[in-house]
């Protein structure tokens, strides 16, 4: 067995631009339920329409910036259809809701009836949408070694997008610490902790639910983006099984902490690259084919995530005082 | 907390090992359960669809690539081939293609088998199924079946079993069902509304069967079971199992395949729900857990399983046409065995003392407790009671839609959600109401939008019933935030 090699990609998987994407897709979550307790199942909705938002809007000529507003504006409009109304009911309805809008995001999106807008189910290609990101990289283009890890610098799953990806999540880490330590943030844990008690407060429960939503589900959109970037807009692979991948990094890591999706993603694709790059190696295909390690992996994942919630709920970072999941 | 109130006794917290030993347990079983099935994978028909057929100097090709009106590949349709080299089928696979290999030339008859297309999907010319070809060896004969709109119309003076082509379709659809501006695709036929009226009433009933169970656990335990979807699933696949994997008659392996799903219920609740309950685990906890476990379930089966689809029965159904509308028998005895189910789940609710436990305990779970009925007994024979009718309704919902697979429950999930929510939560003839409404909204939504997007229109409803009457048709009107 090769371990050298192993060891070398899997470290790949500490930086990749995927890890960095689910982080800060976490880290959205992480504002709808670390912080206020809102049950977002369809945190893959949230980054779909942002990959949607960014790719045909850049397809159909729009500058960098203007694309990702759409992003942005795309989800912020989905959480507002989401929110109204669920947000003034049990949190559960908000779960089965979500969901339920991720889903028809994907099924709308992959319908062949929008073929010329979306790609139907074979979705569109990052060749279309990839340029203006890489045009605006400030580096030569040719490629950059930095020990084993070479890659292009500008070109699709390039150190451009690395950077650009852990810079994004940075800023997004800086920004869940700012406001958790903000009156704002107070609000929030107050409503996660007790809701009644912060109406009683004179407080619009509401709209700062409403405010969690739309900050939430934009960083997930933003995270979208990230995600496709390095590859193409595919509606089938952004559905529900990535919102319970999302969750996992975030229980994983700690929820209602700063660093815990960022640990979370880190940890959860390091470790699932180190069981398929081993399975891969040890056990013959004739026993396992290799789409059956790739599933072996997704099992091990949901196992995990029952394990976490059941015996660790605040994960590796959390505190458990601190987060009282069963408050509604 | 509903949970505490639940467990009177949940403040002692059972030793480590034996949660875990029960926990084992129930891996375990389900594990053997599919190890079972393992073996025969090698040699049993993995492929989903039929190799692909190379025509040669003793070997005639009949193909055709079969699309829906939407042009989406139709994954899993069977098709017929009689002629001189005897008796064949094929199915198409997962870009729609099928072929057939005969090893003689001469006349076939090519015979698609409609039960087998989607829902909703029917002949753009039924008088052409089935058609014959002329195959010669060594070549290549197409046989194609258009799916769309039928040619023809069922206006008021439409006589025939079969409609027949009429130039004049659209004049009478327009005056069966107002026009819907902007209505896409295949037009709006009394014919195709009968018979997609008919097959929503067969989606919805069939649908019951799954959602009642999650409406009941809903009911007594507070938890949305986001792993509904795989028990519905487990039911096909144990039933394609035993018909295609051991050999079994599909009665037999039908009743094997609801049995197992209602004991993997019993299983869950002894070795994964009732120890949670009693650790004082929080009701969004466990909804977590059921996520987790939907996730580890779907990719076992998948594993096991492989992607495709699986067909619980390969021949071919035979069709009766009533009126307008083609349904075959099978599809008539699995309406008739959900109906007697769903009368026998009403039965038990409503005239057994267990049933009316069941519904107090799901009404006041303290009050019940205080009144002597035991709780947790109640949830044991609801989480049975859920897990095995889900089975039933993923053998009768596979043998409907021609085959099952690792995701078929997976995808009526939410359209369960969306039954028991606009049904009122916990209220199990809610979801009964429901099933039928989403049924309907479904089948009936495809002569608007395009055939794929249909089971958005179900989620759509969701979203709207939530917002204006967030307690169901059924519900109670509490409050509910």
């Amino acid at each position: 067995m090769d371990w050298t090699r192993i060891l070398t990609n899997v470290a790949g998987e500490f930086f990749a631009p995927t890890t960095a994407a689910y982080a800060l897709a976490a880290i959205g979550l992480n504002i709808h339920f670390g912080l206020t307790g809102l049950l977002n199942m369809g945190q893959a909705g949230f980054m779909l329409l942002g990959a949607y938002g960014f790719a045909i809007a850049t397809i159909a000529g729009w500058p960098l910036w203007a694309a990702v507003l759409i992003a942005i504006a795309a989800a912020t409009i989905f959480a507002l259809i989401l929110g109204i109304p669920t947000l003034k009911l049990r949190g559960d309805y908000l779960a089965i809701v979500t969901i339920a809008a991720a889903e028809i995001v994907r099924l709308v999106g992959r319908s062949t009836a929008l073929t010329e807008l979306t790609g139907a189910s074979s979705g569109l290609r990052g060749n279309q949408y990839k340029d203006t990101f890489q045009d605006a990289s400030p580096f030569d283009d040719g490629t950059w070694a930095l020990g084993p890890f070479e890659y292009a610098v500008n070109a699709s799953n390039s150190w451009w997008i690395r950077i650009v990806g852990w810079v994004v999540v940075a800023l997004a880490c800086l920004l869940v610490w700012l406001l958790i330590r903000s009156p704002w943030g107070r609000v929030l844990k107050g409503i996660r902790e007790d809701e009644d008690a912060v109406r009683s407060l004179g407080k619009n429960v509401y709209s700062y639910k409403m405010q969690a939503l739309v900050l939430g589900g934009v960083i997930g959109s933003l995270a979208g983006i990230l995600y496709v970037l390095p590859r193409a807009v595919q509606p089938d692979s952004m559905g529900r099984s990535m919102t319970f991948f999302i969750w996992t990094i975030l229980l994983l890591g700690g929820a209602a902490t700063v660093f815990g999706p960022v640990l979370g993603s880190i940890i959860f694709w390091a470790v699932l690259a180190i069981v398929k790059l081993t399975l891969r190696d040890v056990v013959p295909t004739t026993i396992l084919r290799s789409e059956q390690i790739e599933q072996f992996g997704w099992i091990i994942v949901g196992v995990a995530l029952m394990v976490l919630i059941i015996f660790r709920p605040q994960g590796i970072l959390g505190d458990k005082k601190e987060l009282a999941i069963n408050a509604h | 907390m509903r949970s505490a109130v639940l467990d009177p006794g949940g403040t002692t917290t059972p030793p480590l090992a034996r949660r875990i030993a029960a926990l084992l347990l129930l891996a375990l079983t389900s594990i053997t359960l599919l190890l079972v099935a393992t073996p025969a994978r090698a040699q049993g028909p993995v492929a989903s669809a039929t190799a692909a057929c190379v025509a040669d100097a003793a070997t005639g090709c009949i193909v055709g690539t079969l699309r829906t009106a939407a042009g989406e590949p139709v994954v899993g349709a069977v098709l017929d081939v009689v002629g001189p080299a005897g008796d064949l089928t094929a199915t198409s696979d997962a870009t729609g293609r099928w072929s057939v290999a005969v090893t003689e030339a001469g006349e076939y008859e090519v015979t698609l088998d409609v039960a087998t297309i989607p829902a909703g999907e029917t002949l753009r010319d039924p008088a052409n199924n089935p058609r014959t070809v002329a195959v010669a060896l060594g070549a290549s004969q197409a046989a194609l079946f258009p799916l769309g709109a039928p040619a023809g119309g069922g206006g008021g003076g439409d006589t025939g079993d079969e409609p027949s082509d009429s130039p004049t379709t659209d004049a009478e659809g327009g005056a069966a069902v107002p026009e819907t501006p902007g209505s896409t695709g295949s037009g709006v036929t009394a014919a195709r509304v009968a018979q997609l009226t008919v097959n929503g009433l067969v989606f919805g009933t069939l649908l019951a069967l799954a959602s009642v169970g999650l409406s009941l656990i809903y009911g007594t335990t507070g938890l949305s079971n986001f792993a509904h979807g795989e028990q519905v699933s487990l039911g096909g696949i144990l039933a394609y199992v035993g018909t295609q994997l051991v050999g079994l008659p599909l009665i037999p392996s039908a009743i094997i395949a609801v049995a197992l799903g209602a004991a993997t219920g019993w299983l869950q609740d002894a070795g994964l729900w009732k120890p949670l309950r009693r650790r004082g685990v929080g009701m969004i906890q466990q909804m977590i857990v059921t996520i987790g476990l939907s996730m580890a379930i779907s990719y076992v089966f998948q594993f096991f399983f492989g992607a495709g689809p699986l067909r619980i029965v390969t021949d071919t159904p035979t069709s009766v046409s009533i009126g307008p509308v083609r349904i075959t028998t099978t599809t008539l005895w699995s309406l008739a065995i959900a109906a007697i189910v769903l009368g026998g789940v009403a039965f038990f609710l409503l005239g057994t003392r267990a049933g009316r436990a069941t519904r107090a305990v799901a009404d006041n779970p303290a009050l019940a407790a205080a009144s002597g009925i035991s709780v947790n007994g109640m949830i044991r024979i609801v989480w049975t009671l859920g897990a095995g009718l889900a089975a039933l309704g993923g053998v009768l919902i596979g043998l409907y839609f021609g085959a099952t697979s690792w995701y078929s429950g997976g995808a009526l999930l939410l359209l369960m959600f969306a039954a028991v929510t606009l049904g009122g939560l916990g209220a199990a003839f809610g979801a009964l109401a429901g099933s039928i409404v989403i049924g309907l909204v479904v089948e009936l939504s495809s002569l608007w939008i395009p055939t794929d997007m249909r089971y958005a229109s179900a989620l759509v409803i969701l979203i709207l019933v939530l917002l204006v009457r967030p307690q169901g048709i059924l519900g109670r009107a509490t409050r509910v935030g």
